[in-house]
C-alpha cells in the first residue's frame, strides 16, 4: 500500500473521517473568524457588562460588555496559531536532539541520549513554567517554553525509531559503502521514520494547544488585549456563578480542538502502520487456527467415523466425531480416537492440520471464539461434554497434564517456579501452602532438576529451555495424571536436551501407567514414544496405525508422502531433499472430494468427488483412502515447490 | 499536567520498550559477566561461575542483580538531582537582562537594586555563586523572597503540604481507580466479546485523557458546584474540598492508565502461560488475578509510568481553579511577580517530587518483576 492510500485510509473510518471534518472546520475558522467576527467581538457595550447567556448574546459578555461568543470564535486564530508554532519549535529541537546521537557517533551520541532521558523525566509542565520563568510571561515567552517542553519526548521518540532503522541492513551498507553519516540520516533514516514522526506531531500539536490554554488561563501566556482560548477561561471562570458559559463555551472550544488533533493523529497512527499500533495482536494462542472470513458450507457428506471397537472398556479417553470451529471456518473436522491407558499414541501432520487444535479441544481450553462439538468426548468416564463446569476442574486438573511447545513463554514470567507447581496441590488437593510447596520440589526432583529446593524459589528465566519442559511435566505430575498430552514438546528444545525430554516422558509414562497424547510433525519423535500413530490431514485423521507398521506399512498416500520427505543417513545429499508437492489444504475453502486429493500421486476423479471414510482394515490400523489397496513404487517426485517440512 | 503533553510520551515509551529488549540482549551479549545464563545444567553452569569467582570480592557484590540495580538507580537519581539543581541555579542567570530590576520595577532606585543584587550574591563570579548555591542547598537554605523578605524554606514549608495532599490522594485515586477498571474491561471485552461496551470504555477514556485537568476542573465546578451545590467552589476547608480537586488531577491519568491496563491485560491473556494457568484449572478469578495482573501492571507501569510523575505537576492547574493554598498557586504568583528565589525554590521541590514518584515506580517495576532488574544495564 503506497503512503497517499494509507493516509486516504484515515479518512475513510468514521473517527477519521470525523476527525480530519472537526480538524478542518478548526482550521477554517481560524482563518476566518477574525475576518468575519473581529469587529463584533471587540465591541465595547458599556451598558450590558457581564450580561449572563441570553438569546442576544450566547455566552453572555464580558467586563467591557463584549460578547463572549465572538471572541471565542476570533480566539480560534490566536490559538490555533500559537499552538502550532510551538509544536513547530518543538518538533525542530526535538528532531535535532533525537538525530543528533546519529550525527555525534556512539560516544557523543550517548551523552545526548543520555541528557534526553533525564528531560524527559520531568513532566512537560513543570518545564514549561520553567522556561515561562526565563523567557517571561506573554505569549513570545510562552511559544518556545511549550515547544522546548515537548522537545524531549519527541527527541526521545525520535531517537528510538532512528536507532531503529540505523540497525537495519540497508542503513549498515550504505555505511560501508562509504556514505557520510548526515547524507545516512537524510536520505536513509528520516524518509524512514517521518510518517511516524508526523503521526506524533499531530498529536503533539493538539497537545501544546492545550498546554497554551493552560498557560494562559494561568496567566503566563497570551497577555491581555489580546485574547485566546486559555485567557477566556480563566476569566470566565472567575464569574461562574453568574455565567457559566463564560468558562464552559472557551473551555468546549479547547476541547474540540483538542481533540480534533489528537484523533486524526491517532487514526493515521493506526493506518500508518504497527509500530505505533497498540499491543493487541501478538502471537495467537492457537497458531493452528486461521479464521477467514470466508463462508463455506460445512460438509454434508457426513463421513461415518467408526469407533475403534477394540479396548472400548478400559479405554482412558474416548473422542467421537470432534469439530472444532471458529466462526465458519472448521479446522477440525470430525476426529474420532481411543486412548487406552497406559497408551501412547502420537498425532503427526503438517502445521495448520488441527493437530494441536484436537489436543486443545481434548484438554477443554479452545476459547472463544473457537467452538468444540462431539458425538462423544469422554475421559476416565466422565462425559466432558455434559460435565458441568463446576465439576470438572478436579478431573480435568489432576488426571489430565499438558505440556506446550514453547518452554519458554508457557511459565509465568513473575511467578517462582515452585509457587507455579505448588498451586496445583492447593487448589485441587487442597494442601496448605507448605505441604503444596514440598510436593512441588519433590515433583521438580521426580523430573531430575538438579538442587531442586533452591530451583523451586528461581523464577522461570533462570531456568534453561530443556529444565523448564522438564518442570512443565513436573507441574503435570503434581496431581495423579492419567493422560499427559504432550503439544510439540520437543520442536524448540536442541536435539540432546529434546531425547532427554523425551526419555523423560517414556519413564513417567511407565513408572505410573499414564497415557501419552503427543503432538508432533517430527516422525521420528514419534516412532520413539509411541506405540500407535495419528496421522492427520487436514483436520481428519487420514490414518492410525501402530508405530511398528510406520516404515513399512502404512497404506496412505500421505503417510507415505510424510515418511518420504524425512532425510536419514542414507538419503542421497546430491539430490534435493523430498518435499511433498502443492500447499497444505485451506481450512477455509474446504473440497468435496478427499482433501489430499489435489496433491496426491494417486487421485483419480472419484478422490476429488467423495472423500474417503476412515475404516478398519482389521489388522488394527484405519485408514481414509480410496486407493488404500494400491501400493505405487515410491517415486515421489523431487519437487522443489511446496512447502513440506 | 498529564494529558496535553501525555500521547507523544506514553508512544515514545511504548516504543522505547521494545528498542530496550533489542538493546539488552546486545548489551549483555557484549557485557561477558552474564547473570541470567540460561545454564543448561549444572555441568553447563560450572563455566560461567568460576569465571566470576576468578575474579575478587567486588565482582561478586556487583554479581548480585538487586545491588546493581540499587547502584545504577542510586546513580541516575543522583546524577537527575544534580541536573535538577544546576537547572534551577541556571534558570535565574539565562533570564534576558536583570532579573533583579526586573523584580523590583524600572522606577526603583539604583542602589536599591545594586543593594539587593550583593545581597543576592549577584555580582560574585558565577562559579562562586554556583558554589555557594550548592552550599545553602546542602544547608536548607533556599534563598529569600524578594518581594516578602520571608525565607523561601518557610514559604515552602507553608504551601507544600496543601499541595502533597492533594498529590497523594490523586494518586492513589488514579491508581486504585484504574486497575480495577482496566482490568475488568479487559476480562469483559476479551476475545471480542461484548463490543459495545468495549466501544463505550475506549471512547469515554479517550476524551478523558484528551481533556486537560483544569478543564475537567472547570466541568466538575460547574456541575457539583454551581448546579447541583454539592462541594465548596474553591478553597482548602474540610473534607469535601478535597473532593473536586483530587478528581480532577485523577480523571485523566486514571482513564489513560485505565487504557493501559486493558491494552495490556488483552495481550497477556493472549501468553502461553495464561493458557498453562487455565491448563492447571484455575479459577477465573486465580487466572486473572495472579496470573494476568502482576504481568500486565509491570508492562502497564513500564507505559504509564512517566504519567504518575506528570501529576505532581499538574497539581499547578488544578490548584489554581480551586484557589488552593498550595506551591501551585505560589509558583504562579511568583513568576508573575518576578520572585525568582521563591521560584527557583519551587521548582527544586516539584523536581524532587517527580524524581522520587519515577523512583518510586521503578523500584515497584523492579519488585513486580524480578527480570527489570537485570534488564536495562
Amino acid at each position: 500500500m503506497t503512503s497517499r492510500a494509507r493516509w486516504a485510509g484515515v479518512l475513510r473510518t468514521p473517527v477519521g473521517a470525523a476527525a480530519a471534518v472537526l480538524l478542518g472546520a478548526v482550521l477554517l475558522l481560524a482563518v476566518l473568524a477574525p475576518l468575519l467576527w473581529g469587529g463584533r467581538a471587540d465591541e465595547v457595550d458599556t451598558a450590558h457588562i457581564l450580561a449572563p447567556a441570553s438569546a442576544e448574546h450566547w455566552a453572555g459578555t464580558d467586563n467591557l460588555g463584549r460578547d463572549i461568543f465572538f471572541r471565542v470564535l476570533v480566539a480560534t486564530r490566536t490559538s490555533v496559531r500559537l499552538a502550532l508554532l510551538a509544536t513547530a519549535v518543538g518538533v525542530a529541537v526535538g528532531l535535532l536532539l533525537g538525530t543528533l546521537p546519529l550525527l555525534l557517533g556512539p560516544r557523543l551520541g550517548r551523552l545526548v541520549t543520555a541528557a534526553v532521558n533525564i528531560a524527559v523525566a520531568f513532566p512537560g509542565l513543570l518545564l514549561a513554567l520553567s522556561f515561562a520563568v526565563i523567557f517571561g510571561a506573554g505569549a513570545s515567552g510562552a511559544v518556545p517554553a511549550i515547544g522546548l517542553a515537548i522537545a524531549p519526548a519527541f527527541a526521545r521518540l525520535t531517537q528510538t525509531l532512528a536507532a531503529s532503522v540505523a540497525g537495519r541492513d540497508f542503513v549498515a551498507a550504505a555505511r560501508i559503502a562509504g556514505v557520510g553519516r548526515v547524507r545516512v540520516l537524510l536520505r536513509h533514516v528520516l524518509p524512514n521514520i517521518a510518517e511516524p514522526l508526523l503521526v506524533n506531531a499531530t498529536m503533539a500539536a493538539g497537545g501544546s494547544l492545550l498546554a497554551f490554554a493552560g498557560l494562559s488561563f494561568l496567566g503566563l501566556g497570551v497577555q491581555a488585549p489580546d485574547y485566546d482560548w486559555g485567557r477566556l477561561l480563566g476569566e470566565g471562570l472567575n464569574g461562574i456563578y453568574l455565567n457559566p458559559a463564560a468558562a464552559l463555551v472557551p473551555g468546549v472550544a479547547v476541547v474540540l480542538a483538542g481533540l480534533a488533533f489528537n484523533l486524526v493523529g491517532e487514526a493515521a497512527a493506526k493506518a500508518v502502520g504497527p509500530r505505533t499500533a497498540t499491543a493487541g495482536g501478538r502471537k495467537r494462542a492457537t497458531d493452528d487456527a486461521r479464521p477467514t472470513p470466508t463462508p463455506t458450507p460445512t460438509p454434508t457428506t457426513a463421513v461415518p467415523v467408526r469407533p475403534q471397537q477394540s479396548a472400548q472398556a478400559d479405554a482412558l479417553l474416548i473422542v467421537e466425531d470432534l469439530k472444532v470451529s471458529f466462526g465458519p471456518v472448521t479446522p477440525v473436522r470430525g476426529v474420532g480416537f481411543t486412548l487406552g491407558r497406559g497408551e501412547a499414541v502420537g498425532i503427526v501432520g503438517e502445521s495448520g492440520s488441527g493437530k494441536s487444535l484436537t489436543a486443545l479441544a481434548v484438554a477443554q481450553l479452545i476459547e472463544r471464539p473457537g467452538r468444540i462439538e462431539a458425538r462423544r468426548l469422554e475421559l476416565l468416564g466422565d462425559d466432558l461434554l455434559r460435565t458441568p463446569p463446576r465439576a470438572r476442574p478436579r478431573l480435568l486438573g489432576t488426571s489430565l497434564a499438558m505440556v506446550f511447545q514453547d518452554p519458554m513463554t508457557s511459565f509465568n514470567p513473575v511467578q517462582r517456579v515452585g509457587r507455579q507447581l505448588a498451586e496445583v496441590a492447593e487448589q485441587h488437593l487442597g494442601h496448605r501452602r507448605g505441604p503444596a510447596l514440598a510436593r512441588a520440589v519433590d515433583r521438580l526432583r521426580a523430573v531430575r532438576i538438579p538442587g531442586a529446593a533452591r530451583r523451586a524459589r528461581q523464577f522461570p528465566h533462570e531456568f534453561s529451555g530443556g529444565m523448564r519442559q522438564r518442570a512443565m511435566i513436573g507441574m503435570g505430575l503434581m496431581g495423579e495424571p492419567k493422560l499427559i498430552i504432550a503439544d510439540e514438546p520437543t520442536t524448540a528444545l536442541d536435539v540432546t536436551v529434546q531425547r532427554q525430554v523425551l526419555a523423560l516422558l517414556a519413564d513417567v509414562r511407565a513408572a505410573d501407567d499414564v497415557a501419552v497424547l503427543l503432538i508432533s510433525h517430527d516422525l521420528g519423535v514419534v516412532e520413539q514414544v509411541c506405540d500407535r500413530v495419528l496421522v492427520m490431514y487436514a483436520g481428519r485423521i487420514v490414518e492410525d496405525l501402530p508405530v511398528a507398521r510406520l516404515r513399512d506399512g502404512a497404506r496412505h498416500p500421505y503417510t507415505r508422502a510424510l515418511l518420504g520427505a524425512v532425510p536419514d543417513l542414507a538419503t542421497d545429499r546430491d539430490q534435493p531433499l523430498v518435499v511433498i508437492p502443492g500447499r497444505p489444504a485451506d481450512p477455509a475453502a474446504p473440497t468435496p472430494g478427499c482433501a489430499f486429493a489435489p496433491r496426491c500421486p494417486l487421485a483419480d476423479d472419484h478422490c476429488k468427488r467423495a472423500d474417503p471414510a476412515l475404516i478398519e482394515d482389521g489388522s488394527g490400523g484405519r485408514v481414509a483412502c480410496w486407493h488404500a489397496e494400491q501400493r505405487p513404487e515410491p517415486a515421489p517426485a523431487a519437487a522443489t515447490e511446496g512447502e513440506g517440512r | 499536567m498529564a494529558p496535553p503533553f501525555s500521547p507523544a510520551v506514553v508512544r515514545a515509551d511504548r516504543v522505547d520498550r521494545v528498542a530496550l529488549c533489542g538493546r539488552t540482549k546486545t548489551g549483555r551479549a557484549a557485557g561477558g559477566q552474564d547473570l541470567i545464563t540460561e545454564p543448561d545444567d549444572v555441568t553447563e553452569a560450572m563455566p560461567v561461575t568460576s569465571t566470576t569467582a576468578s575474579a575478587p570480592g567486588f565482582a561478586h557484590l556487583l554479581g548480585n542483580p538487586w545491588l546493581r540495580f540499587a547502584a545504577r538507580r542510586l546513580g541516575r537519581l543522583l546524577v537527575s538531582v544534580w541536573v535538577l539543581v544546576t537547572g534551577a541555579f541556571l534558570m535565574i542567570h539565562l533570564i534576558p537582562g536583570d532579573p533583579v530590576r526586573a523584580a523590583l520595577g524600572n522606577t526603583a532606585p539604583v542602589e536599591l537594586v545594586e543593594a539587593r543584587r550583593e545581597a543576592l550574591g549577584l555580582n560574585d563570579p558565577l562559579w562562586q555563586q554556583y558554589a555557594d548555591y550548592l552550599r545553602h542547598l546542602v544547608g536548607g537554605d533556599f534563598g529569600t523572597s524578594m518581594l516578602s523578605g520571608l525565607p523561601v524554606s518557610e514559604v515552602i514549608g507553608d504551601r507544600l503540604p496543601a499541595t502533597a495532599e492533594l498529590a497523594v490522594l490523586a494518586f492513589a485515586l488514579a491508581v486504585l481507580a484504574s486497575i480495577p477498571l482496566g482490568l475488568a474491561m479487559a476480562v469483559l471485552t476479551r476475545g471480542g466479546r461484548r463490543k459495545p461496551v468495549e466501544l463505550a470504555f475506549t471512547s469515554g477514556s479517550v476524551l478523558l485523557a484528551v481533556v486537560p485537568e483544569f478543564l475537567v476542573a472547570v466541568g466538575l465546578v460547574y456541575v457539583f458546584s454551581v448546579e447541583l451545590g454539592w462541594a465548596p467552589v474553591a478553597m482548602r476547608q474540610g473534607p469535601s474540598s478535597y473532593v473536586l480537586p483530587v478528581l480532577a488531577l485523577a480523571v485523566g491519568p486514571a482513564s489513560i492508565l485505565a487504557r493501559i491496563v486493558r491494552v495490556e491485560t488483552l495481550a497477556v491473556l493472549q501468553a502461553e502461560y495464561i493458557r498453562t494457568a487455565r491448563a492447571k484449572r484455575l479459577p477465573d478469578r486465580r487466572v486473572y488475578l495472579r496470573h494476568a495482573l502482576p504481568n500486565a501492571l509491570t508492562a502497564t507501569i513500564t507505559v504509564g509510568g512517566l504519567l504518575l510523575g506528570g501529576m505532581v505537576a499538574g497539581t499547578v492547574l488544578a490548584e489554581n481553579v480551586f484557589a488552593w493554598p498550595g506551591l501551585g498557586s505560589t509558583i504562579v504568583g511568583s513568576i508573575l511577580a518576578k520572585d525568582y528565589p521563591v521560584v527557583q525554590g519551587v521548582v527544586l521541590v516539584y523536581g524532587l517530587g517527580v524524581l522520587l514518584v519515577n523512583l518510586v515506580v521503578d523500584v515497584a517495576l523492579a519488585l513486580l518483576d524480578p527480570r527489570s532488574t537485570i534488564r536495562e544495564s
